[in-house]
């Protein structure tokens, strides 16, 4: 298998502050990798690196063999133009904790707004492949349903959908539970296991211990801003190595 | 969390059908109401008769109301009104960007745009628009055009670019103001969809901040609207300027100036209306029913009058 997304050595600062000392990690293609970690372990950061929504101070970040937000001339980097980025990025889904959907737009426009303006596909065609999207997460019925009107796992369904409407080749999920009731989280997760079932490659930050055990592939735990641990989740999570991860889980298990 | 929004509301229909025994409390009263309506209505009393009893003709108004030349400044003045607002609006969404954008050149300029045309009156603009020929002699496009500038500014043109020009300044931080109000997250989940900056600010951006900038902006308009009473100074021939001219000639200054105020009220009165069904409109999506027509409120209002039963919001 080849690595869909790998990162050597990458550092992130926001100002005098290091969130990201040195992250050296390796997502293969049609894995489900987890990055679970305390708050303000960079495990976000290091998420948002990916699609270049931060961008990295040192280091390489490789996203399917190409490097993110730059391009290699010899040994000289040249910083993307925003239209590359942008074109980069449409391979990526991002699904937020916050979800994110555009209140102005019912879901099924949600779903429909960025095949139609950045692929040029036409709006009938758009709204077709939209309902069947919504179909797949169980929200067939919402689609003409403002976001206001929707229940926070309603939200969340609809911006999986959102993402998946682009046809991307990566989904990143950034702690996508975490703002939910306990009791509408099964309905998410239930989405994302179909996801990984169907071969995407997931990276997913996430506080889900047991999503992470069940559907995980490989499993890194952050802190400080370095990978303290990896590799498969169920040895992690049962039998953690490091006094930091035996620490934490000993807390969130 | 409550999925339903199928929710009616007003008290009419909350009565639960055999709950306990209703309260019935002798109410507090308020002699102290009715004094001061006394007062009030005394007070508006006595004005009316005053105006009643001046020297005022007030034939003169109904005579004069439709008079060709006062309908003429009628137009003129909305003719004014629109084209000085979409100058300032159009002005106000460049000035806007540019004083968001990360060029510290475009948004200096901006800045001191702002500064300028906010710290100075309107009407001392107006007047330095109207006599620049001390300064340039001649305008010069090239090929397009060559005049002199005192046959170049005609009044309509003064009247537009001292409205426009200091609306833009205003209208900047309107939309300044709206386009910050919007969530950072939608920017940032539009750029992780692979749109555009350009995109993303027309598309999901602008949309949103509207709600932010409509009410301030239909305030503008309203006030653009009684600003242009200004221009009357540089010759242009608004409805001011024709009440003034009649009443000068008939003889009749105060009661054209009262046409004149009953003129603007009518036009701002229907410019109110028009602004709440704009703002209805932005609101979609982000309350969970819109808010009620006038007309729908009339209609629910009359209905549970008559049946005291169901009402429909």
């Amino acid at each position: 298998m080849t690595a869909m997304v790998k990162a050597e050595g990458v550092h992130k600062s926001f100002g005098h502050v290091e969130v990201l000392k040195g992250i050296d990690l390796e997502v293969k293609t049609g894995e489900v990798f987890c990055l679970i970690g305390p708050s303000g372990s960079g495990k976000s950061t290091f998420l948002r690196c990916i699609n270049h929504l931060e961008k990295i101070n040192a280091g390489r970040l490789y996203v399917d063999g190409e490097l993110v937000g730059y391009r290699q001339k010899g040994d000289k980097l040249y910083e993307l133009k925003d239209s590359e980025v942008a074109q980069k990025r449409r391979d990526i889904g991002m699904v937020f904790q916050r979800f994110n959907l555009f209140p102005h737009m019912t879901a099924v426009e949600n779903v429909m707004e960025a095949p139609i303006q950045v692929k040029g596909t036409s709006k009938a065609q758009a709204r077709e492949r939209a309902l069947e999207l919504l179909e797949r997460v169980g929200l067939a019925d919402k689609a003409g349903n403002y976001p206001s009107q929707l229940s926070g796992g309603q939200q969340q369904r609809v911006a999986i959908a959102r993402a998946l409407a682009m046809d991307p080749k990566l989904m990143l999920f950034d702690e996508p539970t975490s703002a939910l009731d306990p009791e509408l989280v099964g309905d998410v997760l239930d989405v994302m296991r179909d996801l990984a079932e169907s071969g995407m490659t997931m990276v997913v930050v996430t506080h889900e211990m047991g999503f992470a055990r069940e559907v995980g592939d490989s499993l890194v735990f952050m802190d400080g801003g370095v990978v303290v641990e990896s590799g498969n989740p169920r040895d992690v999570l049962t039998n953690p190595q490091h006094e930091r991860t035996q620490s934490f889980l000993s807390k969130v298990l | 969390m409550t999925v339903d929004v199928n929710k009616t509301d007003g008290p009419a229909d909350s009565t639960p059908p055999a709950g306990p025994e209703a309260i019935k409390a002798v109410p507090v009263r308020h002699p102290g109401r009715y004094v001061s309506a006394a007062i009030a209505l005394a007070l508006l009393g006595s004005i009316v008769y005053a105006f009643a009893q001046g020297k005022i003709n007030w034939g003169a108004i109904p005579q004069y109301f439709f008079d060709d030349r006062i309908i003429d400044g009628v137009l003129k003045t909305l003719l004014l009104t629109v084209l000085s607002m979409v100058i300032g609006i159009v002005g106000g969404i460049i000035l806007a960007v540019m004083r968001l954008s990360k060029n510290p050149v475009t948004s200096s300029i901006a800045w001191f745009y702002i500064w300028f045309f906010r710290g100075t009156p309107v009407l001392v603009q107006l007047f330095v628009w109207f006599n620049l020929g001390l300064v340039f002699e001649y305008i010069n496009l090239g090929p397009i055009y060559k005049d002199y500038w005192s046959s170049f500014m005609t009044p309509l043109l003064t009247a537009l670019l001292g409205l426009g020009l200091n609306e833009a300044a205003y209208m900047a931080e309107i939309c300044r103001a709206g386009l910050l109000s919007v969530d950072e997250g939608q920017t940032e989940a539009s750029h992780a969809l692979g749109m555009s900056h350009t995109k993303t600010l027309r598309r999901i951006v602008i949309p949103q901040a509207m709600r932010v900038i409509v009410p301030p902006t239909g305030n503008e308009v309203i006030n653009m609207l009684k600003t242009t009473s200004l221009v009357s100074a540089v010759q242009f021939a608004d409805l001011f300027k024709q009440a003034q001219d009649i009443g000068q000639n008939a003889g009749s200054t105060v009661e054209m100036y009262f046409l004149a105020a009953a003129w603007y009220l009518i036009l701002t009165s229907i410019l109110s209306v028009g602004q709440y069904y704009i703002e209805r409109y932005y609101a979609r999506g982000s309350t969970r029913q819109l808010p009620p027509t006038p007309w729908q409120k009339v209609k629910a209002h009359v209905f549970s009058l008559s049946s005291r039963k169901g009402v429909t919001a």
